[in-house]
């Protein structure tokens, strides 16, 4: 009977579906889009390695790097290479598994051939930086702790670097000279790409003891401590261990006068934002959800209106109003539900494409709520139409013209 | 007292009256009235002689203001609203001037409605919805759409559908009102071959070549029963009935 109901106006009943069709596709495909931004915002946070503690030198708040020249501004501050030692002792850190000190050298001017580019980072650090930065080689190999014991001029260069020095050339080999001085590239670092903020392929990367020997001087503190942690889960042990070693040494007036930076910390805050940003993208879809049903109800009262005169007949012939409630419960119903089935296809077909840059990621349990939601919807807004077939009284229905 | 049978309907001093006090409208003024079991009953009267309230009333659509209506022994006055569809359902078959049958819907699935409503199972239901069908000479168009049946066709689906659930009383208003004069001979035809199987059936009318197919003819005139004549016997058969096939007559 509810069938014949839907059928009986094709059209009407697809524009009423086309409602709910486009309030759970939205729900879907918007839910997606947030999560795929979450997934990518996170994709770039685990590049920067999310097992890792990062030291910087300055208490006092400011956000940033820029760590040598702080290094100098607040006196005293300075991250030494006997920090990294003592991060290392395995019976104080246990659960560190390596240290990596850094140093970030200045607009450092480095030319080939001829041509002559500045990259955004000129890091000096040691092996362990390519596991705790996930910075492998694409090309050539990383340098070793020889070169950097032996003061050796070997460079690892960034994707960005070697397209604007090298036009096309192997660079392996070659000889890229820093402010004057010659250096042999050991490797080309594999592509990273930017992190929203700046290029990550956009660096060089040389042995710490010739970057501290030859640019920015022997006596410069470390710009950064990079601290790897035995697993994700003992990252938070570690940054205590961190903490708790390096407190004594560095501290004024009871604060400690270094700041310790846990990306497992960066990644659950920035996961939380992402999480609102996608209830937030749900919500407009739910309203859009709940016109839909307000489409629904509007054609059911409509519908009701049209067949008084059918619904005094079925009453006059017998029907109860449980018969005729449940008759338009079940034609909104119906509507409703093949809006929703129609909109979980729109929705898993619109969540394949690329939006405003995001690949959507489609979650199963929006595609289950939206559905819900959408039949929930139409159930809802069909009660008060029906009820108000069903209570219409026989003798007023079949006057009715 | 003798004690008889218990009459199909019963009115006793019922009075239906719309609006109160200065403006009130008296539809029915206190009218006692019995129908016995068998008997073909014409109601007539003028419009605004309270017949259309009358037939509300007896088809159980309105309830009386005062007095008691007993139908086939049943004192509808404060049945609730599930027992007043069951007493619609199976003891009243009601017949329209407009015919009223479901529109997009099979002469069949027509039929078969009141049955749905009863809760008849699947087979059965279509057993007894051909079978009134075929009672009507309808047998061969139960997959026809109201749209695609001529309107004595219509009428006789309608009936149909109104004996289907063997009702105590055929309840039919101006049956031929909308009809052509061939089609309303068949139609009422039908009504007095209906009473001959002993059914009861009451028709309102305002024709008095309609009322002559009635055993009993009664005249309304400003809610007041102003005449009750009888022209046959509750035994006898109907003035007008024609013996014979109906499906024939049907088609000539």
């Amino acid at each position: 009977m509810a069938v014949q109901g839907v059928l009986a106006n094709r059209l009407r009943s697809l524009l009423t579906m086309l409602g709910i069709t486009i309030g759970v596709a939205s729900v879907i495909i918007l839910v997606a889009v947030g999560h795929g931004s979450a997934v990518a915002v996170q994709q770039r946070i685990e590049n920067l390695g999310t097992n890792t503690v990062t030291i910087s030198p300055g208490g006092f708040g400011a956000f940033g790097g820029g760590g040598a020249q702080r290094g100098t501004q607040s006196a005293a501050v300075t991250l030494t290479k006997k920090d990294v030692k003592a991060l290392q002792d395995p019976s104080a850190a246990p659960d560190v598994k390596s240290v990596t000190p850094v140093v970030e050298g200045q607009s450092i001017t480095l030319t080939y051939n001829g041509a002559s580019y500045s990259p955004t980072q000129f890091v000096g650090t040691t092996p362990s930086y390519a596991e705790a930065r996930k910075t492998p080689v694409q090309a050539g190999s990383w340098f070793t702790d020889g070169d950097d014991a032996g003061h050796n001029r070997v460079i690892l260069l960034g994707q960005t670097v070697v397209l604007n020095l090298f036009s096309g050339q192997n660079p392996i080999g070659q000889t890229v000279k820093a402010n004057g001085i010659g250096f042999v590239v050991a490797g080309v670092l594999e592509s990273k790409g930017a992190n929203g903020f700046s290029d990550q392929d956009d660096i060089a990367i040389a042995p710490l003891s010739t970057t501290q020997d030859l640019l920015t001087g022997v006596s410069g503190g470390l710009s950064q401590i990079v601290v790897e942690a035995k697993s994700s889960r003992r990252v938070n042990a570690a940054e205590a261990e961190v903490t708790s070693i390096l407190t004594p040494k560095h501290s004024s007036g009871g604060s400690a006068t270094f700041r310790v930076l846990n990306q497992a910390s960066l990644l659950q805050t920035t996961s939380s934002t992402t999480h609102t940003f996608t209830v937030l993208l749900a919500t407009v879809a739910a309203i859009s959800l709940l016109v839909g049903g307000i489409g629904v109800m509007n054609i059911m009262l409509v519908t009701v209106t049209e067949r008084t005169r059918e619904i005094g007949i079925r009453k006059a012939i017998g029907a109860r109003t449980g018969d005729i409630l449940g008759q338009f419960l079940t034609e909104a119903v119906l509507l409703s539900m093949a809006g929703g089935l129609l909109g979980v296809a729109a929705g898993l077909v619109g969540g394949r494409f690329k939006i405003v840059g995001v690949q959507p990621v489609v979650q199963l349990y929006s595609v289950l709520l939206a559905f819900a939601v959408g039949v929930a919807v139409g159930l809802f807004f069909g009660i008060y139409p029906a009820k108000r077939a069903a209570t219409l009284r026989p003798i007023e229905a079949l006057r009715y013209e | 007292m003798e004690r008889r049978r218990r009459p199909t309907i019963a009115f006793q001093r019922v009075s239906k009256s719309y609006g109160s006090g200065e403006v009130a409208v008296h539809a029915l003024r206190e009218v006692d009235l019995v129908v016995e079991r068998g008997d073909f009953v014409a109601i007539m009267g003028a419009s605004g002689s309270g017949k259309s309230t009358l037939m509300n009333i007896v088809g159980c659509l309105d309830a009386p203001t005062r007095g008691r209506y007993l139908l086939d022994g049943i004192d509808v006055r404060g049945l609730d609203d599930l027992e007043l569809s069951w007493i619609r359902n199976r003891k009243i078959g009601l017949v329209f001037q407009s015919f009223n049958l479901i529109p997009r819907t099979t002469a069949l699935r027509n039929v078969e409605l009141p049955l749905i409503y009863a809760r008849v199972g699947r087979q059965e239901r279509r057993g007894r919805a051909l079978a009134a069908l075929e009672a009507v000479g309808l047998a061969d168009r139960i997959e026809h759409g109201p749209q695609e049946l001529s309107g004595g066709q219509q009428q006789r689906a309608a009936i149909a559908r109104a004996i289907v659930t063997d009702p105590a009383l055929i309840l039919a208003d101006e049956p031929s009102g909308n009809l052509d004069s061939a089609s309303s001979q068949e139609v009422l035809q039908i009504f007095s071959r209906l009473n001959v199987a002993g059914r009861t059936v009451i028709i309102i009318t305002h024709e008095a070549d309609v009322a002559a197919h009635a055993k009993r003819v009664i005249r309304l005139s400003d809610g007041w029963v102003v005449s009750d004549t009888r022209q046959s016997p509750l035994a006898a058969l109907p003035p007008r009935f024609v013996p014979g096939d109906l499906t024939v007559e049907a088609s000539a």
